[in-house]
């Protein structure tokens, strides 16, 4: 393998415990589905997103993530990063188009797939390389537009369109299996004629592995089994952490884990 | 007016290909003319409204201006989140057309009648309301519009084909275009959308023969305060709107006059909401213009 697995870990660890520094610091919600989606934005930011390439995070919530990527990447300063969610920020708690090197405003569920899908119909039209990535989450899967933005996506032989579905099996108020029943995933998504894939989404190289390939003529779909609250075992797995934030003693107790 | 429309799309597309027509399923015998010129520019985003606008954006971002066509609410009210978030915010330039206004769908029933749409459409600050009012006004429209992509919405009268300007008047956001200009020209009939021809055969010659009459093809939340200079030359303006009054165009006038010193007497004619559920042709229905 590739990709720099340990150095990798070193930056997402970091990546973390920035992550639950800046939640604690603007008492601010979200952090489980942040903590989820760290590895892949680590692996897209670190080896897919250049030259005219483009990324959109859909679950727009999960944004203290993204800031913190593009902080890592230089897009974003550390003293923008600090002023997440404060008056007068541009990081608002929801992605948005005002922030260096975010493309598309997210924050209300089904909007970043159909966006996504124009923005690749368009890169066809104009006969480019380019490649568009978006990330939805699994609670996503609920919205109509999600399968809509498929149908259109498949029929147009978008090959250019890679979903990342972060399917971390929780959502708003309860497990996804509990909410209504989106299993059997994979089977769904080849029959919208995608090509999907299976992937653990904190295993660097299986990301990596799994975004170089594609089928020529579908639109390529990972299904991303991620946890949600990564890193912390205390927040692992836990509906609580869609919306708590850690207090200082809380704070101290996962950065010593994550270090 | 779709006709046109559809005309005046080609005749832009000839000179721009970045154009694209999307349409939601709709549009028969309307836009094959299109279709046909310019298979590549053509997309049919299926029965799926949302996802529609939301494909529109991204095509847009990237320096296409989508010409997304349906009929009734389906453009506006099914997805008016996607235009708010989608095009309205990051300032795309997506004309949303929606062909039908007012009760030009007379006997398909209230689903496909458009009352409020000024209401929702005149609410996004990037927004502009393209609403002519005969075949003149709309090609003035579809010029500015071309010329301006920017996040924009097209009313069109089902199957207007009235022409009350002789030539194509200049049109910008927020102008008073003249139609009838009367000597001391203190009273005015003010209109938007396809109405002129209603005010001319129903209210003009009638008891209003001593009113001007001028036309807001092109309005909306960025040119509402330039609105005082023009209202306070009146001492009556009658509006008329084929719309609900609430949120409507006469609402808007009265906001631009919001914290100003003005006697003008603004008077609404607008569509009663008695008509909800009523069926009939266009002009049966247009009786409830009161």
């Amino acid at each position: 393998m590739i990709v720099q697995k340990n150095f990798l870990l070193k930056i997402s660890k970091k990546i973390r415990i920035k992550i639950l520094e800046i939640s604690n610091l603007a008492k601010s919600s979200h952090i489980g589905s942040s903590l989820s989606i760290v590895e892949i934005l680590l692996v897209l930011y670190k080896f897919f997103l250049k030259k005219k390439n483009v990324f959109i995070l859909s679950k727009g919530h999960a944004c203290l993530a993204y800031y913190c990527i593009l902080n890592k990447f230089g897009y974003v300063s550390s003293k923008q990063l600090n002023s997440y969610g404060k008056n007068n920020s541009i990081l608002m708690a929801h992605v948005s188009h005002k922030v260096p090197g975010i493309e598309f405003s997210t924050g209300s569920l089904g909007h970043g797939l159909p966006y996504a899908v124009g923005r690749a119909l368009a890169e066809k039209i104009d006969n480019t390389n380019n490649k568009i990535y978006v990330m939805i989450s699994d609670g996503e899967l609920n919205e109509g537009t999600t399968w809509e933005s498929l149908l259109f996506a498949s029929f147009h032989k978008l090959d250019n369109l890679f979903i990342i579905i972060d399917y971390n099996k929780i959502q708003s108020l309860n497990f996804t299996k509990d909410i209504l029943k989106i299993e059997p995933l994979k089977k769904k998504l080849d029959s919208f004629g995608c090509s999907v894939k299976n992937i653990d989404g904190h295993n660097f190289n299986q990301i990596y592995i799994s975004l170089l390939k594609r089928k020529k003529n579908k639109p390529t779909v990972l299904i991303a089994n991620t946890i949600k609250g990564k890193g912390v075992k205390y927040m692992e797995n836990k509906i609580l952490w869609h919306y708590k934030f850690p207090d200082e003693k809380q704070l101290q107790k996962a950065i010593k884990e994550l270090k | 007016m779709r006709d046109i429309f559809i005309d005046e799309l080609c005749k832009a597309t000839e000179k721009n290909k970045n154009i694209i027509l999307l349409v939601n399923d709709l549009g028969f015998g309307v836009i094959d003319k299109f279709c046909k010129k310019f298979p590549n520019n053509y997309f049919n985003a299926g029965i799926s409204e949302q996802s529609m606008i939301g494909y529109a954006a991204g095509l847009a971002a990237v320096g296409k201006h989508v010409f997304v066509y349906s009929i009734a609410n389906f453009s506006t009210f099914r997805c008016a989140e996607q235009i708010r978030n989608d095009i309205d915010y990051h300032n795309l330039p997506v004309t949303i057309v929606s062909v039908g206004s007012g009760v030009g769908y007379g006997n398909l029933g209230y689903s496909h009648h458009g009352l409020q749409d000024y209401a929702l459409m005149r609410t996004f600050p990037n927004t502009v309301i393209a609403s002519p009012g005969d075949i003149m006004e709309l090609k003035g429209c579809m010029t500015y519009l071309v010329n301006n992509p920017q996040p924009s919405y097209l009313r069109l009268d089902k199957s207007a084909k009235f022409q009350i300007h002789k030539k194509v008047p200049n049109i910008s956001p927020g102008k008073w275009v003249k139609i009838i200009n009367k000597k001391n020209n203190k009273k005015t009939f003010l209109t938007t959308g396809a109405v002129i021809e209603f005010v001319k055969k129903n209210l003009l010659n009638n008891n209003y023969s001593d009113f001007s009459l001028y036309s807001v093809p092109m309005w909306g939340m960025k040119n509402k305060n330039n609105q005082y200079n023009f209202i306070k030359k009146y001492n009556k303006i009658i509006v008329v709107e084929d719309h609900f009054q609430d949120g409507g165009f006469q609402s808007w006038l009265n906001e631009a006059l919001n914290k100003r010193n003005c006697r003008t007497k603004i008077i609404s004619k607008s569509i009663s909401n008695k008509v909800v559920g009523k069926v009939g042709s266009q002009d049966f229905l247009m009786k409830y213009l009161k």
